[in-house]
């Protein structure tokens, strides 16, 4: 199902000046490659060699922290949105 | 010995601390000076104390203005402690993405809070700051650490000499990393007019899009005013992981519990020491390890 995916400012210079893009994803992991796919310069600014999510990129689902949901697994619901957000609190473990 | 003037006396004169099991063997030496060790916990209590009596020496701050700024945590703190000794009101703007622990500090210590869109980062809370100062100038105090010539004068006052007698003026490089500059501007006015050999490193993000509390990559977005370029005699540019890979050696080998910006400066001295056969090299620690935060490990059985 499509789902928006909104960028930070320092990112959207990889995705032809857009803040918003819209992809096809059932999960959040997907939702992320096929950002990654059709902007490639964003793959890694946003995923480690290991495809893992970078320790700093924080991903949303709505108000929610992927972290505390199922990571890239998530599966998503019509009309979510996807946010991208640097972590300026000292990085993330886990 | 007890001090007289309240919270602002106890900022500054902060301790260096050898890294001898961060030194190469047959390198230089390594020190670090540990701005965590402030009052409010981190270098910008240094700005913060010299902005806010600067606006009341020249009349600008008054007892009904509100102190106003945009910051990502550590200058909200530093205001807000200083302000409370001082009893002004303070609004801090701060990114929604900012460091729990330094929102919950400001909060406590009586700080107002305006968060801005996390996705425009320190840009849309330096633009929001202005807004709200534009809607009603008469009400706010605004110093602006981003431009106020305050912010490098406390370093050029205070971290400079304090560098120059902890090492007997036998520093010979000098590295920080830069956010709005003023750190490494004054400190480093300070040494090259007694030093002229000492060489300075500028330390920055690499990549605009990073995660080290603080720091700034020049390339993007908007330039503090207080920034010029070739400030350093040499330019270091630490990915995020980099950054924190070295917070956790320094936490893990000499038990100093440090912030992500710390790890970036000291792993560029670390990169510098490998070039270098001998000298003194000062790291500028801004500030301490996040915990309470969501930057906590999880300890796994
Ligand atoms: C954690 C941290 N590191 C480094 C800096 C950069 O210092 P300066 O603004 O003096 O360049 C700051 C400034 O806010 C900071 O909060």
């Amino acid at each position: 199902m499509p789902v928006k995916i909104y960028l930070p400012t320092p990112l959207r210079q990889y995705a032809d000046g857009h803040d918003i893009v819209e992809v096809e994803a059932r999960t959040v992991g997907e939702a992320l490659q096929n950002l990654a796919s059709k902007f490639t310069g964003l793959r890694k600014q946003i995923f480690t060699e290991t495809g893992g999510v970078r320790s700093f990129v924080n991903i949303f689902v709505n108000d929610e922290d992927i972290r505390h949901l199922q990571g890239q697994e998530t599966v998503l619901k019509e009309g979510d949105t996807i946010y991208i957000i640097p972590s300026i609190a000292g990085g993330s473990y886990d | 010995m007890v001090k007289g003037r309240g919270v602002v006396s106890l900022v500054g004169n902060t301790p260096m601390v050898r890294l001898s099991r961060l030194e190469r063997p047959n390198g230089p030496k390594i020190y670090a000076k540990l701005e965590m060790l402030n009052p409010g916990g981190s270098v910008k209590d240094r700005p913060a104390v010299y902005m806010i009596l600067d606006g009341v020496r020249r009349g600008l701050l008054t007892r009904e203005k509100t102190i106003l700024d945009a910051t990502s945590g550590n200058t909200g703190v530093a205001y807000s402690m200083v302000a409370a000794s001082l009893g002004y009101r303070v609004k801090m703007v701060v990114p929604a993405n900012a460091s729990r622990l330094k929102v919950a500090k400001m909060l406590s210590l009586g700080a107002e809070i305006v968060f801005t869109d996390p996705l425009e980062g320190m840009d849309g809370a330096i633009k929001k700051a202005v807004e709200i100062y534009e809607s009603d100038p008469d009400m706010y105090f605004y110093p602006d650490q981003y431009s106020n010539p305050m912010n490098p004068r406390a370093h050029y006052e205070t971290t400079g000499p304090e560098i120059m007698a902890q090492t007997g003026g036998r520093i010979t490089h000098l590295i920080a990393g830069v956010g709005t500059s003023g750190t490494l501007a004054g400190t480093s006015q300070y040494l090259r007019e007694r030093l002229p050999s000492v060489r300075i490193v500028e330390v920055q993000p690499e990549g605009e899009f990073h995660g080290i509390e603080g720091l700034k990559n020049m390339n993007g977005g908007m330039r503090p005013s207080l920034y010029r370029e070739q400030i350093g005699d040499q330019l270091i540019r630490i990915p995020t992981e980099e950054a924190e890979e070295t917070a956790r050696k320094l936490l893990l080998k000499e038990g100093i519990p440090a912030g992500t910006s710390s790890g970036a400066a000291l792993a560029a001295a670390l990169r510098l020491s490998v070039d270098l056969d001998s000298g003194l090299i000062v790291v500028i620690l801004p500030d301490g390890l996040q915990v309470g935060g969501e930057g906590v490990k999880r300890v796994r059985p």
